[in-house]
């Protein structure tokens, strides 16, 4: 069940994660951030950084997420491919995997500014499952 | 958009009349074309920031309006301190004083048209363009803080381009009130090894030949003649911008409750003027405008660069450098006094009229150059302020064309080698990192500019001088 996907905005990119877990689904998400730029399959994830948030609620907790891996992406000009996310009462802790940006390889299309507020979702389905949206600035 | 709401004041221009917790209402400047193809959303976003505390006079959209976050982009207004006005950073944008700046070459097209090949790459060598791209300046502790104190100034004085170029940035380079103490340490990393870029997306440097020209007595003043070739840049504040306004929709969203503010849309964050998060978040902003304005005279630099190894010693005066996403404390009149008001403008520019005094002596009678950036396909524009917009819109006008397609559609849509190809066979040379980024901006995913424009012109916002059209194009 878990996968993620990109949904139409009309100036910038919509992004999703699906999966058994909230942790899971946060994962997923992290994946379609780096869909944005470039296919997840083609990153190896050979570096980690590790990645500690904590928020008043769980969707300003996402935000937090997704803007820390822009962070990591833009400083260490890293793109990411593998995700371990754990979450507690609050609070995230991650291990990002992945590798230093190879432009000829990577093909990078764009970067993200930031991850917005907008369209921001966190659900729980009937199945049990969860579902993670954020739009990102690009 | 449904129109049922709106009373039709002009052609170009629609009432929305306050309702709700409106404070003032909000005013659209479209013509039923335009609106027909905006989104409802954009309506009642223009409602949502007339509710704010402290707006004065009407929460305005212009012609190129389109869905944003909190605010509409496209978005225009002003905010009375004395009123307990709010500032917001979803009234900025994310990519603080993103703008344009461009160049004049003086070069008749026929002699850029030889070199074309040699001289796209040349730009696409010098000018470090795309995701992960990085420049040759890196900035210690000192040397950031100077940066983000002194802009274009800076810039100057680190040997990026002259002295004559400041009086051609709006204040004259730098944006004063800065505090580089209020810029996370996180969003100077993001800026360290980012001076200098162009950056991705729907940036670009673009060589353009002056098509055709409606006003010839501004052209004259701005030294646009028929047939020479320009440069514009399209570029904003790089990592450090979108890392403050990261930072500060945070800190404003964390601060709303206590400031007793109820916001719709958590885009809308704000904070008031006068509280200790508005504060930091203008210091902040300030500083960041000064790193996109330090980060165009670099840019501008690098391309003279460029344009000299082709042609030798050519002059590249700059004609203008205006920002689209900022909040500036300007003096207004209105209501029978001339007041001190916040003015957001998220995808909107400045438009000074003629005699306005923050002008430089050889503009003031002419009013302010308005550079409108276009698409890859299409055309850009060079507009000039009037004095009726003073009264319209704070004096504002459009910024480009504004996409009507999402990033995902124009993928399915376009291969980005069809595009090149396609622009090709019409004489417009591309360079990029990325077939898909290109694909993204696709000419055919943006609005029509032209049409924007007419109406700007039919509002009395800004009044069309140069029509534009590219011949090279770097993207990010």
């Amino acid at each position: 069940m878990a996968h993620w996907e990109h949904f139409e905005h009309q100036a910038d990119i919509g992004l999703r994660g699906f999966g058994a877990t909230l942790a899971d689904a946060f994962g997923q998400i992290a994946l379609a951030l780096t869909a944005v730029l470039t296919d997840p399959e083609g990153v190896r994830p050979v570096r980690s950084v590790d990645i500690r948030r904590s928020a008043p609620d769980v969707e300003s907790l996402l935000v937090d997420w997704l803007n820390a891996l822009i962070y990591e992406m833009a400083t260490r000009r890293m793109l990411f491919s593998r995700f371990d996310v754990r979450l507690e009462n609050g609070d995230l802790q991650a291990v990002a995997w992945g590798e230093i940006i190879q432009p000829e390889r990577h093909r990078p299309a764009v970067e993200v500014k930031a991850a917005t507020y907008h369209e921001l979702a966190v659900e729980r389905h009937p199945d049990g499952g969860w579902m993670v949206q954020c739009v990102v600035d690009v | 958009m449904n129109l049922s709401r709106l009373i039709r004041i002009s052609d170009v221009e629609w009432r929305l009349e306050p309702s709700g917790p409106m404070r003032v209402p909000g005013v659209l400047f479209a013509d039923e074309t335009l609106l027909a193809e905006m989104d409802d959303k954009v309506a009642e976003q223009v409602a949502n920031v007339a509710a704010l505390p402290g707006i004065v006079q009407a929460s305005y959209a212009m012609p190129d309006a389109h869905w944003g976050y909190g605010f509409p982009i496209g978005g225009v207004a002003a905010f009375d301190a004395d009123q307990d006005g709010v500032v917001s950073c979803g009234g900025v944008g994310f990519d603080i004083s993103c703008g344009v700046r461009t160049l004049l070459t003086g070069l008749a097209r026929e002699e850029v048209d030889r070199v074309r090949e040699r001289l796209a790459d040349a730009l696409f060598h010098k000018v470090p363009a795309g995701v992960g791209s990085t420049g040759s300046i890196r900035l210690n502790e000192q040397r950031m803080r100077e940066m983000l104190t002194g802009g274009a100034r800076w810039a100057v004085a680190q040997g990026f381009g002259t002295e004559e170029d400041l009086s051609r940035i709006e204040s004259r380079g730098a944006a004063e009130g800065a505090r580089p103490e209020d810029v996370s340490d996180r969003a100077r990393k993001r800026q360290e090894e980012e001076m200098g870029t162009l950056g991705s997306g729907n940036h670009y440097l673009e060589v353009q030949v002056i098509k055709e020209v409606y006003d010839p007595a501004a052209a004259a003043a701005f030294g646009l003649r028929q047939g020479e070739v320009v440069v514009s840049i399209h570029c904003g504040s790089r990592g450090l911008g979108h890392q403050v306004a990261t930072d500060y929709s945070k800190r404003m969203l964390e601060a709303a409750g206590r400031h007793g503010l109820h916001l719709p849309d958590r885009e809308l964050a704000c904070a008031p003027i006068r509280s200790p998060e508005g504060q930091a978040y203008l210091g902040a902003m300030r500083a960041a405008i000064n790193c996109a304005l330090a980060n165009r005279q670099i840019l501008g630099h690098l391309v003279r660069q460029a344009f000299r190894s082709v042609f030798g010693e050519t002059e590249m005066p700059l004609l203008y450098d205006v920002s689209h996403n900022t909040c500036r404390e300007e003096r207004h009149e209105g209501e029978g006094s001339s007041r001190t008001l916040f003015v957001h403008r998220k995808g909107a520019t400045g438009a000074l009229g003629p005699g306005h005094p923050d002008l430089p002596d050889d503009l003031r009678a002419a009013g302010q150059p308005v550079l409108v950036g276009g698409t890859m396909g299409t055309a850009s524009w060079i507009l000039v302020g009037t004095r009726e917009g003073a009264g319209r819109a704070f004096a504002s006008a459009c910024h480009g064309a504004g996409r009507q397609m999402s990033r995902t559609q124009a993928t399915k849509r376009w291969q980005g080698r069809e595009v090149v190809d396609d622009l090709a066979r019409r004489g417009i040379l591309i360079r990029c990192r990325s077939m898909r980024g290109v694909a993204e901006e696709a000419p055919g995913a943006y609005k029509d500019v032209s049409r924007v424009v007419e109406v700007t012109q039919a509002a009395g916002l800004a009044r069309k001088v140069a029509r534009l059209a590219p011949l090279i194009c770097v993207k990010g």
